[in-house]
């Protein structure tokens, strides 16, 4: 029986702001415990929320990078529940009338399996805004709590149903904090909880037209945890399925050390949050004018600039992956390859030779010693042979470690290539004389031979002299 | 003195100021001299803030011998329901669940009568979190009717109007939900405003039902209420439900004469027609109609036939509201918490904290709003409320297209005896005819109109006008005030024992 996986995900992801969504304490990460708070986010008798317009537009930015469908009537809603975490003992969410709705995010290119995955849509349901809940602490026996987050905006993005491996799963991911990256959104830092990502995964025959029994999966600390936690729980659910035994819905904890699921309750209780307009807070009215200024003010999208960066700069669709996933880089790219005769060449040299010095250094793009026209000058420099490729290699090292342009590290090193007939006639001469063996050998039809006797040269000229020249006039040499 | 102080209204103790023919802290101390005397047998407040009230009462002095007073009302002390934030003092809403709770804030009313130099002078007593009409669910003491100590105050702001009523305070802040603004000054024989909702801000007031709370004065005069408006009403970027267009400046209706020629006072006749509004209630309301008839207005019938779903309502949407603005009490962060004997259980912390600290009536009314609320309820309740509030509120616009100012008694009897009320559903109908301008949003005032001849009770005459028209609402209010014979009549509180 062939079976296939049903994923869903609902990511949690704060927005970033100057302040908490209905307070003026500040919106930080990493402050002593309780000391981003006021009356307001600690829930204190009589307190109002303010709404912060910033999270506001920036969710609506959010839903325009899905191509949702924005609102132009919406509301805020009160969900009930008791939880020390939660200072009112309600959260302002939103409930039937979310900021965006029927949205997608377009996946594809390699997977984190290293497979192809090829270009679908996956639907998004819902983003709406709500407030963070404070953070419980447990100490032993018992708990504490910093409001630090309390009131901090969150989204929630709400896929539909429409992932089938984890690829996908990982790729939606990948897409989504991309996105929010470009849009200067949310910064999605897992470890900081700034984005939380819930799975629910079933797994059905392929002829059969209904869903599995879900399972939802809690505890995911990173993109690659999502992955592997799907792998998993998609094999254990296939396993009990071939087994003709019931998979029961439940909700399950992802084990990173053991790379297992494991129980954590059954039948969710049954919760009536009661939700209802909530009455401190007027409904949200989004002109035409507000939505037109959001999205004058959206940047292009990676998925868009991945495309372009195909077509403009003739790159293939992974170099544009690469090349596209942090905005930062793709601008990068783009300055750097915009001017250029030779985009492809600079494509190379960022991908292998500056993305791995940056890795090596441990450096973002933004902390790159030179700017992007120091990578088009290089390339620049090697497309009109003033300088060969290994060279340019030293070149590269030298002006990473500086800062100073490449054209006056070889001005200065004298590094230009030796073009001039008269040097490497002498050069060549000079080789062919003291390795009289090695020419007898290519002659006796030794190709190898003659990869030596230009290595010999380019050595003479110190790397300077242009080795495709070297190649063509000692093969003339010595068929003569 | 203490015979003056008794009956000096909040504007001309103004002028006394002005004139330097009183200073502010012989006001406090006059005041003080007053609770201290009357207090203990009225209950009027849960709190004095005596210390502090002196201390700020010197400095407005010597702000004034400078020259330097921050407004007219510098100085001028002024009693503060105890719903209402004032930083650095108790919060606790009659209740005991915050019972030794300290508010770290002022409330925006707060904050905008002390940058106007007034002086919280002490917190009023009210009924638990402002639910109920006669003041009697307050968790600490019960008040006393001024004019008959056997009988209620009227709630919820009962301590409130019993403080002005008694001359414990020049004038008072209370808040309204249903009429517990209203109706304790009806009982009580003092004006008690409602501004239109949003006209005020509630930021600082504990919430009881958000779509309907106003804070607004219980005062001895129609221009006391007017001034205290002027002072904390505007809009404030704290509460998203202030609003930008409300009225201002309604003190000034007093510059400009009190005409009402030509003016459309309308009585509405579901109100008059209400089995259960007293013969006497009826006719000093009426009496009031030919008074304002006399001074050139021309009064008609209308109809509000909608009213009679009011109380229904306001009975599903105000707990619905309030049981999740009191969720907040638990006993975790401030207030009084019961820790659970069991190995410190979370559930039964709640529940420990909840169940001892609430009063009867605030769980009664948090039980019937989350079962309104729950999921296959919602529809049936709460949604059908909300239409019968927008009905309640197009019959209000369609009335007030054919006149400018109603007129309704502001209960349908006088004060009721203390314990003689034990049914629920027979308090909730004291506030019939006071509740559908909450639900409409619209501003009203209840206004002395007379007394009852069986027991000489106050009467209140109550005017509603259409959103932001307060000032035209004063105008009227004031100008009937003037033929009121009710005006200017205070209890004796050394002799109303019985
Ligand atoms: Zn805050």
């Amino acid at each position: 029986m062939e079976y296939e996986a049903v994923i869903g995900l609902e990511v949690h992801l704060q927005v970033r702001t100057a302040s908490k969504i209905f307070c003026s304490c500040a919106n930080r990460f990493g402050e002593e415990p309780n000391t981003l708070v006021c009356p307001v986010c600690l829930g204190y008798p009589g307190v109002l929320p303010a709404v912060n317009k910033q999270a506001i537009t920036k969710t609506i930015a959010a839903g325009m990078m899905c191509n949702c469908e924005i609102a132009g009537y919406s509301k805020f809603d009160r969900k009930n529940y008791f939880y020390p975490d939660m200072p009112k003992n309600y959260q302002i969410s939103q409930y039937d009338l979310p900021l965006c709705q029927n949205g997608s995010v377009r996946i594809e290119g390699v997977g984190f399996s290293g497979d192809e995955i090829p270009r679908r849509h996956i639907g998004v349901r819902r983003i709406h805004l709500e407030e963070d809940v404070a953070k419980s602490i447990h100490v032993g026996s018992y708990s504490v709590i910093d409001f630090n987050r309390a009131g901090v905006p969150l989204m929630e993005i709400v896929s539909e149903p429409d992932m089938t491996s984890p690829d996908e799963a990982h790729a939606y991911l990948t897409e989504l904090k991309q996105m929010m990256h470009y849009a200067d959104i949310s910064d999605c830092d897992m470890e900081k909880g700034q984005m939380r990502c819930d799975v629910n995964v079933s797994v059905r025959a392929v002829d059969n037209p209904g869903f599995g029994t879900k399972v939802e999966i809690k505890n995911l600390n990173s993109f690659r945890a999502v992955h592997r936690a799907l792998s998993y729980e998609i094999e254990r659910q296939k396993e009990l399925l071939e087994e003709s035994a019931a998979v029961e819905q439940e909700t399950r904890r992802w084990n990173d050390e053991e790379g297992v699921t494991t129980l954590m309750r059954t039948k969710e209780e049954a919760h009536d949050y009661r939700y209802f307009p909530e009455p401190d807070l007027m409904p949200l009215q989004i002109s035409a004018d507000m939505r037109e200024e959001i999205r004058r003010n959206l940047p292009e999208s990676p998925a868009s600039r991945r495309e372009r960066f195909v077509q403009e700069y003739a790159i293939t669709a992974y170099d544009a992956q690469v090349l596209t996933g942090e905005k930062a880089l793709a601008d990068f790219f783009e300055e750097a390859a915009a001017a250029s005769s030779a985009p492809k060449r600079v494509a190379n040299v960022i991908m292998t030779e500056f993305l791995g010095w940056l890795g090596d250094q441990g450096k973002t793009v933004r902390e790159s010693p030179v700017g992007p026209e120091a990578i088009r000058e290089l390339v620049s420099l090697v497309e009109n042979e003033t300088i060969s490729m290994k060279i340019a290699k030293d070149v590269f090292s030298e002006m990473m470690e500086t800062g100073k342009a490449p054209g006056d590290i070889v001005e200065e090193k004298g590094l230009q290539q030796v073009t001039d007939q008269s040097v490497i006639e002498s050069y060549l001469q000079q080789v062919v004389q003291e390795n009289p063996s090695v020419v007898d050998d290519y002659k006796s039809g030794k190709e190898k031979a003659l990869k030596y006797l230009v290595g010999q040269v380019m050595k003479l000229s110190q790397g300077k002299a242009n080795p495709q020249q070297v190649n063509d006039r000692l093969r003339d040499m010595l068929s003569q | 003195m203490d015979k003056n102080i008794a009956t000096l209204s909040f504007a001309h103790a103004a002028e006394l100021l002005r004139e330097g023919q009183i200073s502010s802290r012989e006001l406090v101390q006059a005041l003080l001299s007053r609770v201290d005397v009357h207090d203990e047998a009225l209950g009027a407040y849960l709190s004095v803030a005596r210390e502090s009230a002196l201390s700020e009462a010197e400095e407005a002095d010597a702000r004034r011998q400078k020259g330097e007073q921050l407004s007219p009302w510098d100085g001028l002390p002024i009693s503060v329901k105890d719903n209402i934030a004032v930083a650095g003092q108790a919060n606790t809403c009659g209740s005991k669940i915050l019972e030794g709770y300290t508010s770290p804030y002022d409330a925006t009313v707060v904050r905008r009568l002390k940058d106007a130099g007034c002086i919280v002078l002490g917190r009023t007593n009210m009924d638990e979190f402002a639910m109920g009409s006669s003041t009697e669910h307050s968790a600490y003491k019960p008040v006393a009717n001024p004019w008959a100590r056997s009988c209620v105050p009227g709630g919820s702001s009962g301590g409130s109007a019993a403080s002005v009523a008694a001359g414990e305070a020049l004038a008072a802040l209370g808040s309204d939900t249903g009429g517990s603004i209203r109706q304790p000054a009806a009982f009580c024989g003092v004006v008690g405003l409602k501004p239109t909702y949003g006209a005020v801000s509630r930021y600082g007031l504990v919430a009881f039902a958000s779509s309907l709370d106003q804070i607004g004065p219980l005062t001895k005069t129609v221009r006391d209420s007017a001034v205290l408006y002027d002072l904390i009403s505007g809009p404030d970027p704290n509460d998203a439900t202030s609003v930008p267009d409300a009225a201002t400046g309604v003190s000034g209706v007093f510059d400009s004469g009190l005409s009402l020629e030509g003016k459309k006072i309308g009585m509405p006749k579901e109100f008059f027609d209400y089995e259960g509004l007293s013969a006497e209630v009826r006719e000093k309301v009426q009496n009031a109609a030919e008074a304002l008839e006399q001074r050139g207005a021309n009064v008609k019938e209308v109809s509000l036939p909608y009213n009679e779903f009011a109380i229904a309502a306001y009975y599903i949407i105000a707990p619905a509201e309030a049981s999740s603005n009191l969720a907040r009490f638990d006993g975790i962060r401030y207030g009084r918490r019961e820790v659970a004997e069991a190995a410190g259980r979370l559930l039964e912390t709640y529940r420990l904290s909840r169940g001892k600290n609430f009063g009867e009536e605030v769980k009664r009314r948090i039980i019937l709003g989350t079962y309104v609320l729950s999921s296959g309820y919602y529809d049936a309740y709460y949604l059908r409320a909300q239409k019968a509030r927008t009905k309640l509120r197009e019959d209000f616009a369609r009335v007030f297209e054919e006149c400018d100012v109603l007129l309704t008694p502001t209960t349908p009897s006088g004060a009721f005896r203390m314990k003689q009320v034990t049914e629920p559903l027979q308090m909730y109908r004291s506030d019939i005819f006071t509740i559908s301008a909450n639900l409409a949003g619209i501003p009203g005032i209840s206004v002395p109109c007379g007394f009852t001849e069986t027991e000489g009770l106050p009467v209140g005459a109550q005017f509603l006008a259409p959103h932001f028209a307060e000032k035209e609402m004063l105008r009227v209010a004031a100008a009937y005030e003037q033929a009121s014979p009710a005006a200017g009549c205070y209890p004796d509180v050394t002799e109303t024992d019985g």
